[in-house]
């Protein structure tokens, strides 16, 4: 073989590609690790949950091209849900179409080293070179927990790198440490008894026989000892399964329970491990950790912390950003003002000015709010209280039959329900996840915000009580979020006694430590969700702003505004003679025509796709208070909720004077009228009934579209729409008839 | 036999077996409360539930309903 040895060209290029798995447990700095080693270079699901989307990185170490796959966190490969399938799946090479990890890094909590090593223990039967990345070991020092590193490192026989994943040392270590590891045979650890091993001997044989794979081993032990069956379902055959119930016969023989089995071996395995390697002082000072834990759990004040801070986020939400949008509706002003200076008149001019400034900048004013939204969300999850509120509120959603683990995706759907639907997959019972799924879009996201603060700075008094603490506005605001949650909680229970009935799923959940938020994690997930917003305002909502554009200025018969020019001949002519009689201004003909002009951009509306499909559904939406304008609007927002304010703004900016200075959309709508009469279209009432409207209502295609991916079936986000959008209408006829019974 | 529920705020108690052979048995396993572990009742949430203790010195969380099922030894 020597001798035919030739010089390889390929040699001198970059040497190789090798493809490194992160695995860890959940709360061990993992990804902040992946965002550490791979930087900007990686490429996240179109809708980020914290760790729930598969991450895929890629960075350089030495020659070698390397390609970083962060998976989900887990407390063990024994997967419970499908979540925990994925992590198993890719890591096994089991997933069509990703690539096949050639190496294992295994990211471990110095804090928590004893349970963290039940996932290594069996990270490292996998067959594949593994390096141990020991997080946190700052935090560990700090803890006084003293863990000889070199010596674990001898026991495991693999390398063992601490690091500080948050201030990026050690990270050249490991980076050195993933490449000198890459080619270490693999090892043997003597976890199980040889009579375990020996009972499960035909599995192994028969997955061996079937086709060749490096993981035998470790899928026959999967196989054999979990009762989910979710690894063997894939391959399972007739033969298989017998193999598998003949083992477990056996084996539920020798042993108390088959559950037991493992994680007493793999437990055992690892107090024998760290055996003279971790050593503990003994726990002197109560730690400032435990301290806020006391207060942040209190019957009382943690109660009271858990209010203060949601109402701290809503507050924020509405005072801090107000100056930017500001700033921002500023600058969509100027922009819009110069392309109607520019641009000649016509179509063109109308699709740029009143479609997509209007559409698009409409919508990205309200880009501050999503910003501080997703700033507290993150600061809550980095900091460890997301734990804290899951166990605070799990009492609460047990009662709905749910959990708190619930909680959370439901929290993050007040950000944007795709996230949060896509979070349900933390949830291991199936019932209960779709169940969060199905009220999971109640929750009033952050497509909401817009016609919840358009609608209440118009219509809403600026009134504030105690001294200026709480204001009308604000609690108005507070309302609109508190309907979806008291809705989604009669939902969930209706679901949970009706469709969806069955025992109450266990709830089983790791308080993590609390840690000072890392910034660089806040500031990333917060522009994360920032662009994604902006993304799909430049995407979608750009479509959409178009189409809408299009169906409110198709047809355009040039016959209908001279009808109108015609009908207005007679008034314009006696002005006209009035002010050559020396009677009257020249303003009155300036007036008239600017009427003359108003009316010919209401005729073309009426008569567009849009007004006529507005118009067709009047009599339906006139008990909700609404005229066809708002009805046009609100059948164009079904794509995407958030579109209505551009399309408001496409509606009432339609006829507007080119000359004329860009008045606020929210001035539009306090003079708009009747059709035919001076009364205003809305008032209280009518904000209050669109505002529940959209709280309520499935308007967002895009939520509906990941619900079909995470139920295989349309049936579901069928259910959900047709269920959301009955609520929608019935909640907002009684808000608008109760409310102008009082109001009015 | 005691169970985990049974505790005091405060006490201690040694992990003897777990009840039961279905997914939540293999995860309360998983999570450290093998037979021999040292289980130490922190205390409950405001409404009453789920409790939380310290185990392989980490917080976990369970409901009174999987505390139940783990029999203990108190210390």
């Amino acid at each position: 073989m020597s001798a035919t040895r030739l010089p390889n060209p390929s040699l001198s290029a970059p040497a190789s590609e090798l493809t490194v798995a992160l695995v860890g447990n959940p709360n061990t700095g993992k990804s902040t690790l992946f965002n550490a080693l791979a930087g900007m270079n990686q490429r996240v699901g179109n809708y980020p949950g914290v760790t729930v989307e598969k991450k895929i990185g890629r960075t350089k170490i030495e020659n070698t091209r390397v390609i970083v796959i962060d998976l989900p966190g887990t407390y063990s490969l024994s997967p419970k849900s499908p979540d925990e399938l994925v992590t198993f799946d890719v890591l096994a090479g089991r997933k069509p179409g990703e690539p096949i990890p050639q190496l294992i890094i295994c990211v471990v909590d110095a804090n928590n080293l004893e349970r963290n090593l039940y996932l290594c223990s069996q990270v490292l039967e996998m067959n594949l070179p593994v390096v141990i990345a020991l997080n946190m070991v700052d935090v560990a020092k700090r803890n006084q927990i003293e863990i000889d590193v070199a010596k674990l490192s001898e026991k495991l026989d693999v390398p063992v790198i601490p690091i500080q994943a948050n201030r990026k040392l050690g990270l050249d270590e490991l980076r050195r440490a993933v490449i000198s590891a890459r080619e270490s045979a693999s090892l043997r650890h003597a976890v199980f008894s040889t009579e375990f091993l020996t009972t499960i001997e035909p599995v192994r044989n028969h997955l061996i026989n079937a086709r060749p794979t490096p993981h035998a081993d470790f899928l026959a032990r999967r196989m054999v000892l979990d009762t989910s069956n979710l690894v063997a379902e894939s391959q399972l055959d007739e033969g298989l399964n017998v193999k598998i119930e003949a083992a477990r016969e056996i084996l539920r023989k020798q042993h108390r329970s088959l559950a037991a089995i493992e994680s007493i071996a793999r437990y055992r395995w690892i107090e024998n491990l760290l055996e003279g390697v971790l050593a503990r002082q003994d726990k002197q000072a109560v730690l400032w950790g435990d301290r806020l834990d006391k207060v942040l759990t209190h019957r009382v004040w943690g109660s009271l912390v858990f209010v203060a801070l949601m109402a701290i986020v809503f507050q924020a939400i509405f005072a801090w950003a107000g100056p930017v949008m500001e700033g921002i509706e500023g600058l969509v002003g100027i922009a819009s003002d110069w392309v109607t200076r520019t641009m000649p008149d016509g179509m063109l001019k109308s699709l740029v000015a009143d479609g997509v400034m209007a559409g698009v900048g409409g919508v990205i004013i309200f880009l501050p709010q999503i910003f501080i939204l997703f700033f507290f969300i993150a600061i809550l999850e980095d900091c460890g209280y997301m734990s804290r509120a899951a166990f605070l509120m799990d009492k609460l959603m047990s009662r709905i039959g749910l959990s708190g683990k619930s909680f959370i995706p439901l929290l993050s759907s007040f950000a944007c329900a795709i996230p949060g639907v896509m979070a349900t997959r933390v949830i291991e019972n199936p019932r209960d996840r779709l169940i969060t799924m199905l009220v999971a879009p109640l929750m009033s996201c952050s497509a909401r915000i817009p016609v919840y603060v358009l609608l209440i700075a118009a219509f809403i008094p600026n009134t504030s009580y105690l001294g200026g603490v709480l204001g009308l506005q604000g609690i108005t605001m507070f309302a609109m979020y508190s309907i979806g949650v008291v809705v989604a909680v009669i939902v969930a229970f209706v679901l949970r006694k009706t469709l969806l009935r069955g025992p109450t799923p266990p709830f089983v959940m790791e308080l993590p430590e609390y840690k000072f938020p890392g910034i660089s994690t806040v500031m990333r997930r917060m522009f994360g969700q920032g662009w994604a917003f902006v993304k799909r305002a430049g995407t979608l909502i750009f479509c959409v702003s178009v189409i809408v554009w299009a169906l409110a200025y198709f047809p355009r018969h040039p016959d209908t505004e001279a009808g109108v020019r015609a009908s207005f001949a007679e008034a314009r002519e006696q002005v006209e003679l009035k002010i050559a009689a020396g009677d009257g201004e020249p303003e009155e003909l300036d007036q008239l025509q600017q009427e003359i002009d108003n009316e010919v951009s209401s005729v073309y509306l009426q008569k567009s796709f849009l007004g006529q499909m507005g118009k067709a559904i009047e009599p339906l939406v006139l008990p909700l208070g609404w005229d066809w304008k708002i009805a046009a609007a609100t059948i164009a927002s079904f794509p995407a909720r958030e579109v209505i304010v551009g399309t408001l703004g496409v509606i009432y900016s339609v006829g507007a004077d080119a000359d004329e200075e860009t008045e606020l959309l929210r001035d539009r709508l306090r003079n708009a009228t009747w059709d035919g009469s001076d009364r205003k279209v809305y008032n209280a009432p009518v904000a209050l009934s669109i505002m529940v409207f959209f709280a309520l209502c499935a308007q967002c295609v895009s939520t509906l579209a990941i619900m079909r991916r995470e139920t295989a079936s349309w049936r579901w986000p069928i259910f959900t729409f047709v269920y959301m959008t009955v609520l929608a209408y019935v909640g907002a006829l009684i808000t608008y008839q109760v409310g102008s019974y009082f109001l009015l | 036999m005691l169970s985990l529920a049974d505790l005091q705020p405060g006490q201690q108690g040694t992990v003897t077996a777990i009840q039961g052979d279905d997914q939540i048995t293999a995860r309360l396993y998983e999570m450290g409360l093998t037979p021999g572990c040292k289980a130490k009742y922190l205390g409950a949430a405001p409404l009453g539930d789920p409790l939380e203790f310290e185990v392989r010195s980490y917080r976990l969380s369970l409901r009174k309903n999987e505390a139940l099922r783990v029999d203990v030894i108190v210390d």
